[in-house]
């Protein structure tokens, strides 16, 4: 039992100083994939059932190469920013710190996977 | 983690029916009840009155009852006319006053409960003295640097024309409670209600602590837990649009980063 005034309650540990910055880049993200994800999409689709010969001279060439990286990054930056606001909102204590952690690692694998694929295909 | 289900103690049941009266225009309402002292799990009570001998809102039915039916009934009540906020509640699932709700806008049974995920003292009333303090947290009054002026601080009407939609707030707690963000992280996001009297200080020309307030709002959860559900604005009783508020709120911050 704590017997903590409302006022201190409400107050809490007082702001973080933190967050605008989420917004912002929130936002700029947002932007960048409205473009990148329809140009992804089509990048991809034209290599969608090729040879695995075109499949792999696609991603070679500079433009598809540049926007498929350029989709992995800002998506999975988008991505773990958004689940972490997402977890943050449904989850409390130790496992929202653990939803979190995963969430942050599984963005950064999907990311590393992805540019180390993209790397050897393209170079 | 978000809690799905109520717990055991909160399940509601089924409560008692009164005795139906005589008559032509005879409605049926059925209202949460919970009193702390009897330990017993919350029951919903279904009351009948003849709305033909009853005021048109769902306020002069509520005290029709606790009159003449059950005088136990227990809810907040002042003014009787939208400006003290005293009888907000969940009617026909929709936050709003008592006072300026009319029965007319329910169709079938009138369901009343106390406004949603807030604890209950007893009945139709909230306990609102978190929701209290978060006001009070975001010094919800003009502060002054400037020596006090001879006679008034002076603002233009263009200056004055900003607070409208944000003055006529009189915090009933309809918008908070209806958000699903201030449910679950009702300790430490702010809410709309709290959040809307911050940008009325914010917007104020009078106002010099804008850099201070901005700074007391950046945090993760006071303020980014808005996550524009709009809720607030569906509901508020004044038709007053809070989501916008935390809209130019956002605004400000970014424009003073960017």
């Amino acid at each position: 039992m704590h017997y903590l005034t409302d006022r201190k309650r409400a107050e809490g540990r007082g702001a973080a100083h933190k967050g605008t910055e989420h917004q912002w880049f929130m936002t700029v993200s947002s932007v960048a994939l409205v473009f990148l994800i329809p140009a992804f999409v089509y990048i991809f689709g034209t290599a969608l059932g090729r040879p695995h010969d075109e499949v792999l001279a696609t991603f070679a060439r500079p433009v598809p190469a540049v926007v498929t990286a350029l989709t992995l990054v800002a998506g999975m930056m988008h991505f773990h920013r958004g689940a972490k606001m997402m977890i943050q909102d449904y989850s409390h204590g130790l496992t929202r710190k653990a939803l979190i952690m995963a969430a942050v690692f599984v963005s950064y694998t999907v990311m590393a996977a992805g540019l180390y694929a993209l790397v050897r295909i393209a170079l | 983690m978000v809690q799905f289900t109520l717990p055991k103690n909160s399940k509601v049941r089924t409560g008692k029916t009164w005795p139906r009266p005589e008559g032509k225009s005879i409605r049926k309402f059925l209202i949460y009840r919970w009193d702390p002292d009897t330990g017993e799990n919350p029951r919903v009570d279904t009351y009948f009155i003849d709305i033909a001998k009853c005021g048109p809102m769902v306020l002069d039915a509520l005290i029709k009852i606790k009159a003449e039916i059950d005088p136990t009934l227990t809810f907040r009540r002042s003014c009787r006319e939208g400006i003290c906020g005293s009888c907000a509640m969940n009617i026909d699932g929709i936050n709003t006053l008592a006072c300026i709700y009319g029965l007319d806008e329910v169709k079938g049974d009138v369901k009343i409960y106390p406004l949603p995920h807030m604890p209950v003292v007893k009945d139709l009333i909230p306990d609102l003295t978190l929701f209290y303090a978060q006001h009070a947290s975001i010094m919800p009054w003009l502060e002054t640097k400037t020596n006090r002026p001879a006679k008034e601080w002076r603002q233009s009407i263009e200056d004055r024309k900003k607070l409208d939609g944000l003055y006529e707030c009189v915090m009933c707690a309809s918008c908070s409670t209806s958000c699903p963000s201030y449910w679950w992280n009702g300790d430490r996001y702010l809410g709309p209600a709290t959040l809307l009297h911050a940008y009325r200080w914010i917007i104020d020309s009078r106002d010099e602590a804008t850099a201070e307030r901005l700074d007391a709002l950046e945090d993760p959860f006071k303020l980014y837990r808005c996550h524009t559900i709009m809720n607030c604005a569906k509901t508020c009783p004044k038709g007053l649009n809070p989501a916008k508020a935390i809209a130019e709120i956002k605004k400000m911050m970014v424009q003073r980063m960017v």
